[in-house]
Formats: structure tokens, C-alpha cells, sequence
């Protein structure tokens, strides 16, 4: 859609928008071209020369074993994450959707976790699970149960699950919430009768009406895990113990900016931006079957 | 009829409430207990009320590069900065791909949107390398300008902005007003509601940061409080684990604050905003 009433001049516009324009040249496309030309280039051990080599960085990641365990954790991850996530949001938002007392407090209650930085998530998890001081830890051990995540690899990684789908519920029970308020009243009513045929009715009158927000939250949360959770899984456990969590987006940060990879690293981030490149475009789809 | 109380439901959502609260609550109770007992591993989760001294305590506490206060007063700015930057060039940028026909107007409208597919992750290093010859490594503006970019902020703008009736545009032009005139008088305060929602939703994108900071900060004195904080538990000297706690709980508040306070046009502005 465009407007009919227009100003007229075009130096004014270029004006305003010259400064977007310039912080996304400068800080995105720039650097994202440096990472096409770097994936195709190696510098020797000492950084002297650079030179270039072609599709080799690109082979070498693809051929590498390390690089496909990577990527299978970082899909288990996503999809155990948006799972989760979203089912726990399903629940909240159906449950603060019915006419109870209280429903505003519930609601709010269920929002603000939306501010928590997820990095500080991971901050107040270690005071439940570090394994000297943790809550949750000291617990577990008086069960006989010996949690450790800097140690075990298995148990860092549901760690780091749980506290990623932590931090995205609240989101998603937003956008539930929103769904759930369109619904016609008298349809929820007659789906909420608690028991068997309550549940049998969600799934046969509201499940269908919520697909459009499940598909587009669906991908959101992908996104969410495989490109936002850096700051949740560094901050915990900066990709270990070994590369049990050793992710797509914290691998690219090790070798690049830690291992000083620059090749290999390119390459994955041209490999990531094809992702979420896929990603959008899926994205763009549901929304725009979402709109109307 | 009476009904009977929904107990399900409450149920349900005291459990959810409860997954949220238990994990601060243990923080704030933590925070005001002494660092011996915490590294006993005996937390209580009765807090000490009458240490809750601690929390001012906490403010002049320091990671060994900037005192907490110092950390909290960096992140307050970059935040700040990031959000009023972002609504500032977004509205901008999207009054001129909405209200005039300029050349490549489409172009800079793709350029904007592409930015969406291009997360810091994905192009890191280079980044970085683009930072450091600009000599913005451990400045301010390094620390924000790159992250004032926004498409989502700009789609919105320009969703808003195509929708303002004609009649509005055509009796500012009556009455003589020029472009920028009716952008200030008109444009702004109709999209009033959007503007509180994104400065909610881009104060706590701001506020959150770690990546970014982690990457451009190598210095004390622009390290920002969630830095702060994952560095404090990451030492390996003896961590004083009610400070910690304390801090963390500081940290967690202004966005917290922000939500709740604007928690009406924030929800609306989301599921606007992300379609």
C-alpha cells in the first residue's frame, strides 16, 4: 500500500533518510561483505599474507565432523527450545484468557519477565544450580542426585535449554494472549468447560484458530534460539564443558574472535546469514498470511 | 448461580507466576545473607530484612574494573541512547519512504529491511575490524551507534504513517505547513502510543545488551552492568555471592520498571510492531 497525498522535493527525504542509511552501510552491509570476502581467504600463522583459496573454508567446515555435531546440537537445541517455550506460553495464556479473579495480576505477572536480559537470566540460574552454592543443586544432592554443569556435558545442555525457553516464554505469552483475545467469547466458554471434553474442544475450536500465530511464533522462536541465545549459553557456560553447548552462534564467536579463525569464521557467518536469510523469508510468508 | 472459583486456572497460573518469582526471590533473599552461609551452600529463602543495607552496598561494590554504580549508570546511557536514537532516525526514515517519491526510495526502504537478516552473530569479526579503524573500540558511540539501526522500528513507522487519512496531510498543506512542520505538529503526536511502546521495547534491547559490549569494551570504564555481573561470577578469586546477588537484583529493575509502567502500550506496540 502507499499514500496519494504526498510532499514533493526529493533532497529533503534523501536527508532524513541519509542517517539509517549510514549506520547500516558503515556497521551492516560493510562488514557484512568484509565476511563474504574473508570466507574465501586464508592468512597464514603469522598474519602476514592473505590469500585466496576459494570455496576451501566452505569445504573444510562442511567436511568437518566437529562442524556437523554442531550444527545437529544447534537444531536439537532450537527445536527443544520452541517447544517448550511456546507450549508453556500456550498454557499461561489460555489459563489468564478465562474470566477468573485476579486475571490482570496473573497477566502482568506472566509479562514482565520480557525485561530480564538473558544473560542475566543465566546469572540467576547459577544461583540455583552452581554447583558449590546452588539452591536447586544442594537440593538435588540430598535426593543422591549429583548435578553439575561445568562437569556434565548432558546437563549443561538441558540447563542451558531450560533457561533459554525460560526467558522466551513470557513472549510468547504475549502473543497468545493477543490471539486469544480475538477469539469469540462464547466459543472460548463452551471450550473451557474443564475435563476431558474441555480439552477435546480447545483442540477441535481454539488449536485451529490460534495456527496462524503457532506458525509465525514457530519461527520466531527458532530465530530466537539459534541467533539469540548467545548471551545465555556464553554467559553459563561459555560453550563447554567440552562443546556440549557449543552452539552455532558461540562456535563463530570462539574461533573468530577468541581462536582468531578469521577464514573459518567468515565462512560460518556467511553459512549463519544463508540461515536466517531462509528464515525471514519463511517469516515474511506466515505474516503475510497472518494480516489478512 | 453462583460459580464455583476457577481453581484450575489459578493453579496453573500461580505455578507460572512462581517459575519466575522463585529465581528472583532466591536472589533478593540471597542477597541479604552473609557470603559465608552462601558458600556453605545454605541459602534461606527468608531474606534478612534488616540487612537490606546491602542492596546500597552493593552500589559502590566493583568487578575490579568500575564500581557497580558506575556500571549501572553506563548501561541507564545506552540504553537511553539506543532507544531515542532508533525512534529518532526510524521516524525519519520512514516519514520519507512514506510521504515522498524520491529516487531509490525503494532501494533505501530494502536497504533498511535487510538489515533484519544481518544479527551481529553473523558477521562478527569483520565487525569488529570495522570498529577498530574507525577508532570506536571502547567509546560511547561504538557502544551505541552500530545498534540504532532499526528495520522492525522503521516498518512500524511507515505502517502508521501510510495510514494517516488525507485530509489530515491536505489541511496541513491548506494551512500552509511544511513537510517537516506537519511531521513535528502531526505525525508525532498521532503515533504517540507507538512511540512509549518501542522506547519500552528498545530501552530494555538496549538496557540487555552483551554481545555487543562484550566485543567493543575492552575497558573498565564503559564496561556496562550485565558485563559487570558476568564477570563478577566468572573470577576465580572468592566470589562474594550477596553482592553479587544484590547487584543483580539493581540490574534487573529499570527494565523491569519500564515494562510494568508502560505494560498497556508496550503488549499493544509488540504484536504490532514484530508482525
Amino acid at each position: 500500500m502507499e499514500r496519494k497525498t504526498l510532499f514533493r522535493g526529493w533532497l529533503l527525504p534523501a536527508a532524513l533518510v541519509a542517517p539509517q542509511l549510514l549506520i547500516t552501510f558503515v556497521f551492516f552491509f560493510w562488514p557484512a561483505g568484509q565476511a563474504l570476502v574473508e570466507s574465501t581467504q586464508a592468512t597464514d600463522a603469522f598474519g602476514l599474507s592473505t590469500m585466496f583459496v576459494g570455496a576451501s573454508n566452505f569445504l573444510a567446515l562442511l567436511t568437518d565432523p566437529d562442524y556437523h555435531a554442531a550444527i545437529l546440537r544447534t537444531a536439537f537445541f532450537c527445536v527443544a527450545v520452541t517447544i517448550l517455550a511456546m507450549a508453556a506460553g500456550l498454557l499461561f495464556a489460555s489459563f489468564a484468557n478465562r474470566a477468573i479473579k485476579g486475571r490482570f495480576l496473573y497477566r502482568t505477572a506472566l509479562i514482565w519477565p520480557y525485561a530480564i536480559a538473558p544473560a542475566l537470566s543465566s546469572v540467576i540460574f547459577v544461583f540455583l544450580f552452581q554447583p558449590q552454592i546452588g539452591m536447586i543443586t544442594n537440593l538435588l544432592a540430598r535426593f543422591g542426585v549429583n548435578f553439575n554443569y561445568t562437569a556434565n556435558g548432558s546437563q549443561a545442555l538441558a540447563l542451558v535449554i531450560l533457561i533459554a525457553a525460560w526467558k522466551q516464554v513470557s513472549y510468547n505469552f504475549i502473543f497468545y494472549l493477543a490471539a486469544l483475545q480475538s477469539v469469540p467469547r462464547s466459543m472460548l466458554e463452551a471450550a473451557t468447560l474443564d475435563g476431558a471434553r474441555g480439552l477435546h474442544r480447545f483442540r477441535t475450536m481454539i488449536w485451529p484458530m490460534l495456527m496462524p500465530t503457532t506458525l509465525f511464533l514457530s519461527v520466531t522462536n527458532i530465530v530466537y534460539a539459534a541467533f539469540d541465545t548467545f548471551d545465555v549459553i556464553f554467559a553459563l557456560t561459555g560453550g563447554g564443558p567440552g562443546t556440549s553447548t557449543d552452539m552455532l552462534v558461540v562456535k563463530v564467536y570462539r574461533d573468530g574472535v577468541i581462536n582468531l579463525d578469521l577464514g573459518g569464521s567468515a565462512a560460518q557467518s556467511v553459512l549463519l546469514m544463508a540461515g536466517i536469510i531462509a528464515l525471514t523469508a519463511l517469516q515474511m510468508r506466515l505474516t503475510r498470511g497472518r494480516a489478512t | 448461580m453462583k460459580k464455583r472459583p476457577d481453581f484450575l486456572a489459578h493453579a496453573v497460573l500461580l505455578l507460572g507466576v512462581l517459575l519466575f518469582m522463585f529465581p528472583i526471590w532466591v536472589a533478593f533473599a540471597g542477597a541479604t545473607q552473609s557470603a559465608a552461609a552462601i558458600n556453605r551452600g545454605a541459602i534461606s529463602l527468608v531474606p534478612e530484612f534488616r540487612k537490606l543495607g546491602v542492596f546500597v552496598q552493593a552500589l559502590s561494590f566493583s568487578n575490579a574494573n568500575a564500581p557497580v554504580w558506575h556500571m549501572l549508570l553506563v548501561s541507564f546511557f545506552m540504553a537511553l541512547a539506543i532507544a531515542i536514537g532508533k525512534i529518532v532516525i526510524s521516524a525519519l526514515s520512514a516519514f520519507a519512504i512514506a510521504f515522498f517519491r524520491f529516487p531509490l526510495r525503494m532501494v533505501a526502504f530494502w536497504l533498511i529491511f535487510i538489515t533484519l537478516m544481518l544479527p551481529i552473530v553473523v558477521r562478527i569479526v569483520p565487525t569488529y575490524a570495522v570498529m577498530s579503524d574507525l577508532h570506536l573500540i571502547d567509546t560511547f558511540p561504538g557502544l551505541t551507534l552500530p545498534l540504532i539501526a532499526s528495520a522492525t522500528a522503521t516498518l512500524l513507522f511507515r505502517q502508521i504513517f501510510i495510514a494517516v487519512p488525507d485530509e489530515l496531510v491536505e489541511a496541513a498543506k491548506l494551512d500552509g505547513a511544511g513537510p517537516m512542520r506537519f511531521f513535528w505538529d502531526v505525525l508525532l503526536p498521532v503515533s504517540r502510543a507507538n512511540i512509549a511502546a518501542l522506547f519500552v521495547i528498545e530501552f530494555v534491547y538496549g538496557w540487555n545488551q552483551y554481545l555487543w559490549p562484550l566485543l567493543v569494551t575492552t575497558k573498565g570504564g564503559l564496561n556496562t552492568i550485565v558485563i559487570g555481573i558476568v564477570q563478577m561470577i566468572t573470577g576465580d578469586q572468592l566470589i562474594p555471592w550477596n553482592l553479587v546477588m544484590a547487584t543483580t537484583i539493581l540490574a534487573l529493575l529499570p527494565p523491569i520498571l519500564v515494562v510494568l509502567a508502560m505494560q498497556r502500550w508496550f503488549v499493544a506496540g509488540l504484536t504490532e510492531a514484530d508482525k
